[in-house]
Formats: C-alpha cells, structure tokens, sequence
C-alpha cells in the first residue's frame, strides 16, 4: 500500500459551538484562567495587571512552570515525582556552596548543576523502570534523601549572596537593543515576533492540512482563537515592556514551553511516552522500549527540577535549608489542574503551563487582597478538587 | 429400583440465559441423581462454566429463564451466598484462595468460628485438622497457602467447600493444572464422597477421567444440552461423546481463498521454528512449552488448534520478543536465515507481528485515536529524524481504515469507542503497517459478532493471497477447519499432531486432544 498518494476525504466542517464542545477539556481550563485573572483584575482594582506585578508574577512562577513540564511528561508516563521539590533545594544549595564557598563561575555552576540533577532524576528512574520499583516510594525516598542532603550541604544555614552573574539567572532582563529602554522596544519587538509566528506555523500547518483533506477546525474558529492569542501576547509584551522589559526567566520559559509542546504533539518519543501511559502492555507488544522512556523522562524531570532550584536559588539571592520545601505539591497541582490523567496517557504541556499560571494568579491575586495563607490553601485545595471534577465530568459525557 | 423412584438431587429445567445479542444457553436440562458423580463436558464456549453460574446464583435469579430444583424444591438463588447455604459449593478453575493468608484462615473466611465477634483461634486449627484429614493433605494448618502447590491448593479449596457442608460439590476443569499423580489423588477423593453421599458435578475436557470416575455425563453444545449419558447402563465410548461435543454443521460461514495453496504447490517456508521450549516466569522449574517445531510458508494459513490452557499463548508470545515466559530455548529461521526475536523491536524488525487475544488489554491504547493506534508499532515509517509527520501518518490510517472497512465518521475517533469488530480492524490495521513476513494472530474473532467475523476472515485470506505466511490460534474448531491449510493440535504445551485441510476434522482434533 503507497502512503504517498492524496485522496480527497473532505470531512463537513461542524459548526463552532459543537466543536468547541467536543473540545471543552482542552479549552475549558484557559477559560477558567482568563476568568479567574479577570475577576482579581477587578477585585485588585487593576494591580494584577500591572507592568510591576505581571513581571513578578512570571518571576513567582517560573520554577513551578518549569517543573510542572517535567512533571507532565512524569505524569503522562504513568508515574508521580515527589521528589522534585528537595532535589530544586538540594541544587539551589550546591550552587551555592560552588559560587560562594568556591567562588566557582557561574558559567561553570550552572551546567554542573544541571548535570547533577540529570544524574539525580536517572538514578531514580533507574529503580522505576528497570526495577519496577513504584515511582511513588522511590520518588518519596529521594524526597527524603535530598531534604536531608540539603541540610548537611549547608549545614543549617542558609548560605548567600550570590555573585551578580548567577542572579542575573532570575532577575535579569532583556536589554533594549534598540537603545529607547521605556518603552523597551526589544520586548515589543519579539512579542510581535513572537505573536506572528505563532499564526504563521499555525496557518502553515492548517493550510497542510487543508491540501490532505483533513481538518476538522471551523476556519472562523481558527481565526478568531489565533487572533486573541497574538493580541494577548503583544498586550501582554507591551504591559512588560512599559516596566523593565523581558525578564530572562520569561525567555527560558517561552524556549522550554515550545521545544516540549513540539517534543510531546510531533516527535516519536513524545507519541511513545504517551502510549507507554496510556498502555504500557500495548506499548510493549508494539515494540515500544518503555523501560528506556520511562528512565528518560525522570531524567529529563530531574535536569528540570536542577533548573528550577537553581532560578529559586537566584531568585531569593540565598540558598536555604527550608527552599522547595513542599513545591512538589504546588507543581503536580499545577498538571493535574491542566488536564492531565491520574492514570496516565493523557495531558498537554500547555494545559500544565495554564494550570501553573491558575495556581500562580490565584496565590498573586488572594495575596494582594490580603487573605491569609492559611485561607489560600484552602482556596487552592478547593480549585484543584473542583478542575479535577470538571475533568472528569467532560469525560464521562463525552462517553 | 426404578429409573422414575431415582432420588434426583438437583434438576435444572429448561434454562434459557441471554446476554445482549448472544444466546449463552438456551434450554438447557442437568439431572444429577443424590450420590453421584455427574460429568459435564463441552468445548470452550459452548456454555458449561454460564450454566453452573446460573446454578451457584452468581446470576441471580430473575436473570435467566427455567427452574431450578434442589431436593425436590424449587430455588431462586440471589447470590453465591444463598446457594452455599444449601450446600451447593463450586470450586471454579481459578483458585479463589488468598495466598498471603495461612491455610486455616483461609478455610474459615466469611465463614468464621466466632464467639461475639472474636475469632475462636484453637477451634479453627482444630476444625482445620479435621478438615485437612479428611482431604488428605498432611500441612500444618497455619501454613501460608501461597507456599503450597496447585494441586494441595485445589485440595484446600475442597477442604474449605467441606467446612461447608456441602451437599453438591461442582468442580470446574479441576486437574487441568495438576500432574498425573494430583489429578489422580484428586479423582479418588471424589469416590469418597460419594460413597460418603455427597453429589458432584465434574467439568473437565479429559475423557480418561470421565470413564474412570462418572456416573453419567451430560453434554452440552452451543448452549444447548445435546445428551444425557448414564455409564451405569451401558458403556459409553469416548467416540460417542467426542462426537456429541463437536457436531455441528459447517456452512458458508468461510470466505473463499483466490488461490488456494494445493499440496505441492507451497511457497517457500517463511518461519521455521524448532526445540522450543519455555520455562513458567515465575515458576521457573515449571516448563510451559516442550520441543515445540513447525513451519509456515508463503501463502499458507496454518491452524493451531487446543484447549484453553493448552500453551497456545505462551507459544506465540514467547515467539514474539519472548514476550512471555523464562529461559526460552529454540531455533527460528525466518525466509531460511536464523532470526534473532529476543525483543519485541528485534521481532517486528524481522517480520513478524503478533495480534494479541486480548485486545483491550494488549493490543490497544484506548484512550488514543485510531489514527495513533495504527501507527504505533512502525512510527519511524511516518516520521524522519524522529518528528512524525503527521498529515502523512493521516493518510496511512485513512488508508487503512477504507481497507479494512472500520466504520467509523473519522481517524480521529477514540478506539474505544469502537464496536468490538472495528477494534480487532484497527488492531490488524497496526500490524498490517508493521509490514509483516508472517502474522500470528491469537484468536482473532474472538468477541465478536458474526458479520464481523466474515470480514476478518476476508482479511486473513487477502494476507495469504499476499503471500504472508498466517498463524492462527483459535478456540473454534470450525473456524480452524474452515480457514486453515494446516492445524497443528497442541495440549499440555506439546505439539500432539499435525492434520492437513483434506483430512482434518473435529473429531480427530478432540481426539488427538483427550487421548494425548
């Protein structure tokens, strides 16, 4: 059978209000977050917005962000990570031993660090995948582990400052090459780059699609859902480059979000981690090496919770006994928020990145008001139980 | 005294069971006389195990059609509970014992010795010794049951059947996991019940046993009761029951081959395999498959006909990527060249795909679209450099599905949401892209209707029209008669024959079967 030749199997295009039902789970959560930064936008009487707040807002989350990418390949893949929130403070001490006691460079630092946490989150996906070891307790005994790790590293204390160059990991910016600084125009200019480009690959692609005869997409839809998406980003680079620009982290995290969107929709690991989740028997039969994927993707989860500790670390400027302490929870909060399944096979880097940003403008939002912390969690608590309902209610009614 | 003065222990009448769209027993009659051992035997699927769940009440009553007698009075069971109240007891084939719980315990559970709430722990061991006594089995009664055998395990089950109170004992295939000297211990115990007056039904497909031990023996065909056999009156010969078992016609229910491969005119031998022998994976000093050899060649069908359990299976899984048991031995030539399958990849690699039995389970991702499920086995064809390209990946599973005829609006439709047909499509579908020499294919109609049957058929002949070698596996005899070019019969993890199209029948399979 050639696969080459194009046969015409033009499908009716549905209308937008059945499409957009059948696709509830996957736009459900990006609505309840444009909801939910509405309402604090008019509770906070418009502080939320603002260039200050917005910059610390992707500053607060990034390290959540990062890992909960991590973590939903880890989910999807049918397993948990408890331990990513000791091994981000175990890293965020090492660096800090490295550049303060050694007076390492930084640029030496940072890829040793990353290193390490690889080596980290391949022992443990060691016993997972070719021990059969639970992911649950291995992942408990790390957390354990490096909790205690980080302790004897900085011996109780919390060890700072670090020197400019590793700060600028967290608190620096684009410069504006073009010289104006406010407005930075560098900001606008690649949010305008980056808006258009995203319209571009996803005309490309739709226009691909179109020619094979498959699409399923009412094109009105199409425009209207890619044109609110430019408009948002250009807003949003314009409301950041009215303060201090593109903080670096923002750029990390743009660069991550992309390669792992293209990594899990359009690469054959991506398509087999999803398999190995979904069914790890079915997987096997069909000649999947799931004992090496699922090693790999605690791995990779262990290189992103290095990467993570070491922009909390430059963050807060110190490193300290108590840092991760319980972001665990926050990041596998964060990707079950986002859609993912309990049981695997199931779940999108974007939605883990919408639900990073739920939990992230919920903790931002309650603050600013003045609720307590202890409300917060209770608040939170009850937003991750109620997505994880809405989640399951779609499901069943898509049956 | 009279065959009408005969005290009937339990009569079922006319008992008609449906599920949706499939009439599992339909008028069925079982009269078991007090004291005796009643033998029960059918193919698989032919409807033993549903009768003896209506029986036990595991479907309950109101749930089938016909009348139960017990002792003289009619019963309307509820549920398992209600018939072990009158002494109904059924041991099924797959022990329902827990083996991290010592023998006593688990003699006793849901049954307890209590006095207000509290296990009376001396009177269960002392009950448990009794009990064990009467069964023959010399362990100590706080014994963890995971340590013992199958065969001692099977005589707990009896034990805890007896604490009971048993009056009709109902044993499903129960030596079909034991040795020789076990399944002979166990037969001798049934004697002794009877002679003690306890009543048992025996399901077994082992016709030596039946004249060694029965009574009568009913037989049971498609959901229908064919016969009712007494041994005491005349002297039934396993022939007379073989045929009672498979009698059936054979109509068009088999599409017909293009070009029929007529002795002689064979393409070359595709797989060879030879010496295979497989090792139980857990229980490694239990062999699962001994000196196992055969051949396929281009254009040949070949049948591999058994019972459940026979090995079946674990042949083809262990053939493919050893993807079941320990320490696999043998040789597999491929198009004349020793191949290497120790893994899954390297076995697909080398031409060989194997659709699993069970398809749910192992042969599909659920949750994916079919279009992902087509193509999971062979991705690097749709993709360079490891990033799929996902329009042509599109046009492979469209392809496949107009081929196949899966019907279904789109590829991008969840498989299950599929009818049971349409999932063994797309499951072919994977494999067919996988671009296999040869396909094993492991009850591939089992669970669906027969329309759909007919299209898969269609579908294996087109394959050995290819010029692809085809293995299949299959419980249905007919099915095996109407497709293959050759059966090989299997029982026990053995090869016990080897039948060719023109001279195959289903009584020389059954028989091959029973009397290995």
């Amino acid at each position: 059978m050639t696969t080459k030749e194009t046969s015409t199997v033009v499908q009716s295009a549905p209308s937008v209000t059945s499409y957009l039902k059948s696709h509830m789970r996957d736009y459900g959560m990006l609505i309840a977050l444009v909801v939910i930064m509405g309402m604090f936008q008019f509770l906070t009487d418009g502080t939320l917005m603002r260039p200050v707040n917005l910059t610390n807002l992707f500053l607060q989350n990034s390290y959540i962000i990062i890992m909960a990418i991590g973590m939903l390949l880890v989910i999807v893949a049918g397993h948990i990570d408890l331990s990513v929130g000791s091994v981000a403070g175990f890293i965020g001490a090492l660096a800090a031993v490295m550049s303060v006691n050694y007076d390492l460079p930084t640029i030496l630092v940072v890829p040793v660090c990353l290193v390490v946490g690889l080596i980290i989150g391949g022992l443990q996906g060691y016993w997972i995948a070719y021990w059969k070891i639970p992911a649950f307790i291995v992942t408990l005994a790390g957390m354990l582990v490096f909790r205690g790790l980080t302790l004897a590293l900085l011996e109780g204390q919390s060890v700072g400052p670090f020197p400019k160059s590793f700060q600028l990991l967290s608190t620096g910016f684009i410069p504006d090459v073009f010289g104006v600084g406010r407005p930075n125009v560098t900001a606008l200019v690649l949010g305008v780059l980056a808006a258009s480009s995203i319209v571009f690959l996803a005309a490309r692609s739709r226009s691909r699609a179109l020619k094979y005869g498959i699409q399923d997409e009412p094109f009105s839809f199409f425009i209207v859902k890619n044109a609110l998406v430019a408009i948002a980003i250009i807003y949003l680079s314009y409301l950041l480059s009215t303060y201090r620009g593109l903080p670096n982290v923002l750029m990390t995290m743009a660069v991550l979000i992309a390669v792992y969107t293209f990594l899990t929709n359009s690469t054959t690991i991506g398509r087999r981690i999803y398999a190995l989740g979904g069914n790890v028997k079915a997987a096997k039969l069909s000649g999947i090496n799931t004992e090496r994927l699922t090693f790999l993707t605690f791995a990779n989860m262990g290189m992103l919770a290095a990467l993570a500790g070491l922009i909390f670390a430059a963050r807060l400027n110190t490193a300290t006994p108590k840092a991760g302490f319980a972001m665990e929870l926050d990041v596998i909060a964060a990707v079950f928020i986002g859609g993912a399944s309990m049981t695997g096979g199931v779940g999108k880097i974007i939605g883990a990145v919408i639900g990073a940003f739920i939990m992230g403008v919920m903790n931002n939002g309650m603050s600013i008001l003045g609720i307590g912390i202890d409300w917060q969690q209770v608040i939170k608590g009850l937003v991750l139980l109620a997505a994880v309902i809405f989640d399951v209610y779609n499901k069943q009614k898509a049956r | 005294m009279g065959c009408f003065m005969e005290n009937i222990i339990l009569e079922m009448r006319s008992i008609t069971k449906t599920f949706p769209g499939v009439k599992a027993l339909d008028a069925v009659n079982l009269k078991v006389r007090a004291g005796e051992i009643h033998a029960l035997v059918g193919e698989n699927g032919a409807g033993k195990s549903t009768l003896m769940k209506v029986l036990s009440g595991v479907y309950p009553h109101g749930s089938y059609e016909g009348d139960i007698l017990f002792n003289d009075e009619t019963v309307a069971f509820t549920g398992i509970t209600d018939s072990e109240e009158k002494g109904i007891i059924i041991i099924h084939q797959e022990l329902a014992l827990v083996p991290l719980l010592s023998i006593a315990e688990n003699l006793f559970l849901g049954n307890e010795n209590v006095e207000g709430g509290v296990i009376n722990w001396p009177k269960t061991y002392s009950r448990t010794q009794e009990l064990l006594a009467k069964v023959g089995l010399r362990e100590s009664p706080s014994t963890l049951v995971g340590q013992l055998g199958v065969g001692k395990q099977q005589l707990v089950e009896i034990a805890k059947a007896l604490a009971k109170d048993v009056k009709l004992l109902i044993l499903d295939e129960p030596t079909a996991a034991l040795q020789e000297n076990d399944s002979a211990k166990l037969l001798d115990l049934l004697l002794e019940f009877k002679a003690q007056g306890i009543s048992s039904i025996l399901i077994t497909h082992k016709l030596n046993e039946i004249s060694r031990v029965a009574d009568s023996i009913t037989v049971i065909r498609d959901g229908a009761s064919v016969s009712t056999l007494d041994c005491r009156a005349q002297s039934i010969s396993e022939e007379d029951i073989i045929r009672d078992m498979v009698g059936r016609d054979m109509a068009h229910r088999y599409p017909a081959r293009k070009n029929p491969t007529e002795e002689g005119h064979l393409g070359k031998t595709l797989l060879e395999v030879s010496n295979w022998n497989v090792w139980h994976p857990e229980a490694v000093d239990r062999q699962i498959i001994h000196d196992i050899a055969f051949n396929v060649h281009a254009g040949e069908i070949v049948g591999i006909a058994g019972l459940m359990g026979s090995g079946r299976t674990e042949l083809a899984m262990s053939l493919f990527g050893q993807s079941y048991g320990k320490n696999v031995q043998g040789e597999v030539r491929l198009r004349g060249d020793v191949a290497d399958l120790s893994t899954v990849p390297k076995a697909i690699k080398s031409g060989l795909a194997y659709v699993t039995e069970d398809r749910k389970e192992l042969g599909l991702i659920l949750e994916e679209t079919i279009q992902t499920n087509t193509t999971l086995a062979n991705l690097d064809r749709v993709s360079s450099k490891g990033v799929i390209d996902e329009n042509i990946e599109r046009q492979v599973s469209e392809d496949y599905r107009k081929a196949l005829n899966i019907r279904t609006p789109s590829v991008f439709q969840k498989v299950m949401n599929l009818s049971g047909g349409n999932q063994q499509k797309v499951v072919l579908s994977k494999w067919l892209y996988s671009q296999p020499d040869v396909l094993i294919l492991d009850e591939p109609t089992r669970g669906i209707d027969v329309g759909a049957k007919f299209e898969i058929y269609s579908i294996i002949n087109e394959l050995a029209d290819d010029g692809k070698g085809v293995v299949m596996i299959s419980s249905e005899m007919p099915e095996l008669l109407g497709m293959c070019d050759r059966i090989y019969v299997m029982n026990e993890g053995r090869f016990v024959g080897e039948l060719d199209k023109t001279n195959a029948s289903q009584e020389k399979i059954m028989s091959m079967i029973v009397k290995a």
